[in-house]
């Protein structure tokens, strides 16, 4: 019998050899029923070792986060020697550009003067929401098929799950355990992640549901005529409280029966920098988590929040 | 008549032989320390439109296991897979579970096939690794569409196509955990 883990790879007669082998093969067997064990309690439970995952993500953060620098750096020598090549045709490309850019200008000013008196009319103000903490994506699962990204900040500057994460172009995804210096973001693309959307412009809502593969499902909620074509922008819609509303979420490339293929705006893989956001509506997160059979706030408002609700 | 001496034959491929001895250190530490750097090492890059990275740490275990038989025990499954899980997004436990199955097919495969060449250690690799991606894939606790499927496929190629790869290095690696360098009196 071939033995492995020990210098000797056949037993024969040597009682300590084949006791060394069966030991191995006791081991292998416990191995993989604690694997179908751990598994099963992940699968039900996942933020079971979200502890642990988080210890070793804050322990290896300085390589992760030196990586991540050494990466943009990379990107943007690459990005120098690229233009250097391709400087001619770009050069007669950019003033070509600049012309239109020109005349876009002119029109946003319009734009921006006819928004600016509209929203006097309205009474509304433009609210910016200051982020929660300003980080680098440092990694994420670029070989399993969820998608998560880990992030380069955790509970120590103030990140909490559920925070939506966002990077100047669009949203990333939201944050699903913080630990102290690193937290993991759920990424958009992951086939478990559903976004209430509508579409910019008008108010055709849909959700965008993860597809795993980089590609966003927009499934509308009216169903009937297809009213979407390709090149279609979607915004949060700010349905569920958890996202700001009017943020950039995908661009349609495809129709389908019940909706679209979308392409998402912010690609992690781009990006460098990201904000994390505050909650848009706890409020309503709160409530939603509430069972209907609760009052909801009266703790807070009525005791001050310091009585603990009544065993039944 | 004196021939010349032959000092060629006293030097190994590494190093000085008469008198050296492997370091005992070295002789677990390379393998080892290889892995569980490969299965960190898989979640550094952004490359996040879909599952494109092989399995880095996995590939570098069956390669390991097939060229170094012995190197590994059969029972390491459980630490390189409990280190995997901290940092490839897979739900905790997946694998633990298919490293060790992995072990195990392989110690079986050893049995059967005592003697293999590189095409076939490959072919070996290859098989397993298909079914490695798919097995989590299938538990990974995403929605099981076929765009997920279909996305899954770039992964299968890349990592059949990089075990030769991971090989040579695992090869010259060994050399590095052979070398001869603690002194003998």
């Amino acid at each position: 019998m071939a033995l492995s883990g020990s210098k000797q790879r056949i037993s024969g007669h040597s009682k300590k050899a084949q006791y060394g082998a069966f030991t191995g093969y006791v081991l292998v067997v416990l191995a993989i029923l604690l694997g179908i064990a751990l598994l099963t309690v992940s699968l039900v439970q996942p933020t079971t070792f979200s502890g642990l995952r988080g210890l070793f993500s804050d322990a290896t953060q300085p390589v992760s986060r030196a990586n991540a620098a050494g990466r943009s750096g990379g990107r943007n020598f690459i990005d120098s020697v690229q233009g250097f090549l391709e400087a001619g045709q770009q050069n007669a490309d950019l003033k070509k550009e600049v012309e239109i850019a020109r005349i876009r200008l002119a029109e946003a000013k319009a734009v921006e003067e006819e928004n600016r008196r509209l929203k006097a009319l309205l009474g509304l103000q433009t609210t910016d929401v200051k982020p929660v903490a300003v980080a680098r994506l440092v990694g994420s699962s670029s070989s399993s098929t969820r998608r998560f990204a880990y992030l380069g900040a955790g509970r120590s500057s103030g990140v909490k799950p559920g925070m939506p994460v966002r990077s100047e172009r669009g949203i990333v995804g939201r944050v699903l355990e913080a630990s102290r210096s690193s937290s993991r973001v759920l990424l958009i693309t992951d086939s478990e992640s559903v976004l209430p959307v509508r579409r910019a412009g008008d108010n055709t809502v849909a959700f965008a549901e993860g597809r795993g593969d980089g590609l966003i499902n927009i499934r509308l909620i009216n169903l009937g005529i297809n009213p979407l074509k390709r090149g279609d922008v979607f915004v949060t819609s700010g349905a569920g409280g958890l996202y700001r509303p009017g943020i950039a979420v995908a661009i349609v490339t495809r129709l389908t029966d019940d909706g679209a293929v979308a392409r998402i705006i912010s690609n992690p893989a781009a990006t460098d920098f990201v904000a994390v956001e505050p909650l848009w509506q706890p409020d309503a997160r709160r409530g939603a988590a509430t069972p209907i059979e609760e009052a909801l706030g009266t703790n807070d408002t009525v005791d001050g929040g310091a009585q603990e609700p009544e065993a039944q | 008549m004196i021939d010349r001496r032959a000092y060629k034959t006293r030097r190994g491929k590494s190093g000085r032989q008469i008198n050296r001895d492997q370091s005992p250190f070295l002789l677990v530490f390379v393998p080892w320390a290889t892995i569980l750097l490969a299965s960190y090492l898989q979640s550094i890059p952004i490359a996040t439109a879909g599952p494109l990275l092989p399995p880095l740490g996995f590939l570098f275990l069956l390669a390991w296991r097939l060229l170094r038989p012995g190197v590994l025990p059969i029972w390491s499954g459980i630490i390189f897979g409990m280190w995997d899980d901290l940092f490839s997004g897979q739900p905790f436990g997946s694998a633990i579970l298919l490293f060790s199955a992995t072990m195990l097919v392989i110690e079986i495969i050893d049995i059967r096939f005592p003697w293999r060449g590189f095409a076939q250690d490959w072919a070996i690799a290859a098989g397993i690794a298909v079914v490695y991606i798919i097995a989590t894939t299938l538990v990974s606790g995403s929605r099981l569409t076929l765009p997920l499927f279909a996305s899954v496929v770039p992964q299968l190629l890349l990592s059949i196509v990089a075990y030769p790869f991971i090989a040579f290095i695992v090869s010259r690696l060994d050399r590095l955990r052979n070398m001869r360098l603690r002194t003998i009196a």
